[in-house]
């Protein structure tokens, strides 16, 4: 145990405020997730309740709206969007690292330019086309705009680049085609990138509330974010203690996560500073 | 490559023309990808905004600049242009300063980094909408504890989202909040690669206090990644979208408009398609421009190394 020397207490003083200031809304969403209705319109600055039936709160959030879906509607969305991205990304980038073919410099300069072009940008003809073919309001409509990640094929070839090709050339005397070169050399060597990139896909689609609110109109088809906008219209009002109980239940799966791996959660969501 | 780093390139089984044959189907699936889903809609989003088209009308007729013209004289596009500038100029220097010294604190500490740094990061990976909600309530004018102590210490209760002259503010603190984390960390990266030979050197110099280390030292070899980082930053907050969307839908009175959504209300709300393109060009434009500045300083930060 470290004990702080006199000179230090003032910084940490003032970092221990910051550090609430920064922690006061997840403080009262739980403190406030399980008060009764009755405590919060006394108007108490108290964090803890007076009485534990507050905890009703939660059953009760989960019988107002089907969060759960909600949160199975995200797995089920991010898991398709980094499933195919993967899928593209990684052969893509290996060819462009490892490969020779006519036309590389072409595709690598048409990746480098995907990069600039925000999901802002290509919103209102994907809706278009999307509803020409009818698949609005579908999984679908939520997955496949993201399937082609520049942002991964950039990541990954700059990390193949960094393997050397005498132990690519090495398995390729051996027999190796370039499918097995990849599968059996390749694939093992990335996944401390893989491992950020996913941290960094799954973060950002699951908060992702601009696409989704466009692209969904069934309620059950609902986002975690557009889930919890839902809950909150159908609450209409005066139940904050099932509302704070609700967005518990739908911010605490990246809390929890995050809190696990630390260290690699910050890894993978700066990675969104290369991407802009 | 594979024929520089073997001459004897009739060993490797596969051939040079087979290598290209499975390197195109590598790239094949992305390419398509790419084609359907990033390069074709940008270029329709610019052909859209020629156009007069509304969505479930037959008839398209391209009028040239019109949609620009109408934009530059549209009120509601200049209010929320004026919104979202003075939302960045708020957010952006603020968190990148609180960020950065955020960091020099909690990297000078003994104490409890890992838990600091988390507290400060934790906004940043929570689901915005959620965060925004619970805000919601905190500011909430009868039963929020932030007014409960505004009124404590003799301040009149606040109605910060309804109220025209606070909420463009209040969207900007949740701002900050939300950013200062992300500066801090990207900040945390950069402190790593200053050598501390240099702190050494410096105190040798007398430069003790820990501001003089920190202005003779810190800031100078941060430089480079400071401009970087303020730019990240402004193309993050420029994207301003869910705590409007979740919170105040622009109000009161267009107060607390920003861009991306008058885009979303024209486009997906009013399916004034061609008007809505032309507003989505202009703001690509702008983003353009920030992102070809971060790219060249990337470039730049490459050819340093």
């Amino acid at each position: 145990m470290m004990f702080p020397r006199l000179s230090e207490i003032p910084r940490l003083v003032l970092l221990v405020l910051f550090a609430l200031l920064f922690l006061f809304p997840f403080i009262y969403m739980i403190a406030f997730s399980i008060k009764p209705v009755g405590e919060i319109f006394a108007g108490s600055l108290s964090l803890l309740p007076e009485s534990w039936s507050g905890l009703a709160n939660f059953p009760d959030a989960l019988r107002a709206a089907p969060l759960l879906r909600y949160l199975m509607n995200g797995v089920i969305v991010c898991a398709g969007i980094l499933g195919f991205q993967l899928l593209f990304a990684v052969p893509c980038a290996f060819a462009l690292a490892k490969l020779r073919f006519r036309g590389k410099s072409v595709v690598l300069g048409l990746v480098l330019f995907g990069l600039l072009i925000p999901i802002q940008a290509t919103a209102l003809p994907m809706y278009l086309g999307l509803a020409i073919l009818g698949l609005l309001d579908t999984y679908a409509a939520l997955i496949v705009p993201f399937v082609a990640s520049v942002f991964a094929v950039f990541l990954f070839r700059q990390y193949f680049l960094t393997i050397p090709d005498d132990l690519l050339n090495a398995a390729r005397l051996d027999g190796c085609g370039e499918f097995s070169v990849m599968v059996r050399i390749v694939l093992p060597l990335i996944t401390p990138a893989a491992t950020a990139f996913g941290i960094f896909s799954v973060v950002s689609h699951w908060n992702d509330l601009f696409w989704p609110l466009i692209a969904i109109r069934s309620p059950e088809l609902n986002t975690p974010p557009l889930g919890i906008l839902a809950f909150r219209s159908a609450e209409a009002g005066d139940r904050y203690g099932e509302l704070m109980a609700g967005t518990v239940i739908i911010t605490a799966p990246l809390i929890i996560a995050f809190l696990l791996a630390q260290r690699r959660f910050v890894e993978g969501i700066s990675l969104g500073a290369l991407k802009g | 490559m594979t024929a520089d780093a073997l001459p004897a390139n009739s060993l490797v089984p596969s051939s040079r023309r087979s290598q290209a044959g499975i390197a195109w189907l590598f790239v094949a699936p992305l390419l398509i990808g790419l084609f359907l889903f990033l390069l074709l809609p940008s270029l329709g989003v610019v052909i859209l905004s020629f156009s007069d088209w509304k969505l479930g009308e037959k008839n398209i007729a391209f009028y040239g600049l019109a949609n620009y013209m109408e934009l530059f004289t549209d009120p509601v596009f200049w209010n929320s242009a004026t919104n979202t500038a003075l939302y960045c100029l708020f957010v952006t220097p603020i968190s990148v300063a609180l960020g950065v010294w955020l960091a020099v604190l909690i990297e000078s500490s003994r104490l409890g980094r890992v838990f600091f740094r988390s507290a400060c990061f934790l906004p940043v990976v929570s689901t915005t909408v959620a965060m925004a909600i619970v805000w919601e309530f905190l500011l909430h004018p009868t039963l929020g504890p932030v007014n409960a102590l505004l009124v404590l210490i003799g301040i009149p209760a606040q109605r910060f989202l309804s109220d025209a002259a606070l909420v463009l503010p209040t969207l900007a603190a949740y701002g900050i909040w939300e950013n200062a984390g992300y500066v801090m960390v990207l900040v945390m990266a950069g402190l790593k690669t200053i050598p501390s030979d240099l702190y050494s050197a410096a105190s040798v110099d007398g430069a003790d206090r820990p501001w003089e280390r920190f202005w003779t030292i810190t800031w100078p070899m941060l430089g480079p990644t400071m401009v970087f980082v303020v730019i990240i930053i402004l193309l993050r907050v420029v994207r301003v979208f869910e705590t409007v969307a979740a919170l105040t839908q622009g109000g009161p009175h267009r107060a607390s408009e920003v861009i991306l959504y008058t885009i979303y209300l024209e486009g997906f709300n009013y399916f004034r398609i061609g008007y809505a393109s032309a507003l989505t060009v202009v703001f690509l434009l702008v983003m353009l421009i920030l992102m070809l500045i971060k790219f060249r300083l990337l470039d730049r930060a490459a050819h340093y190394q």
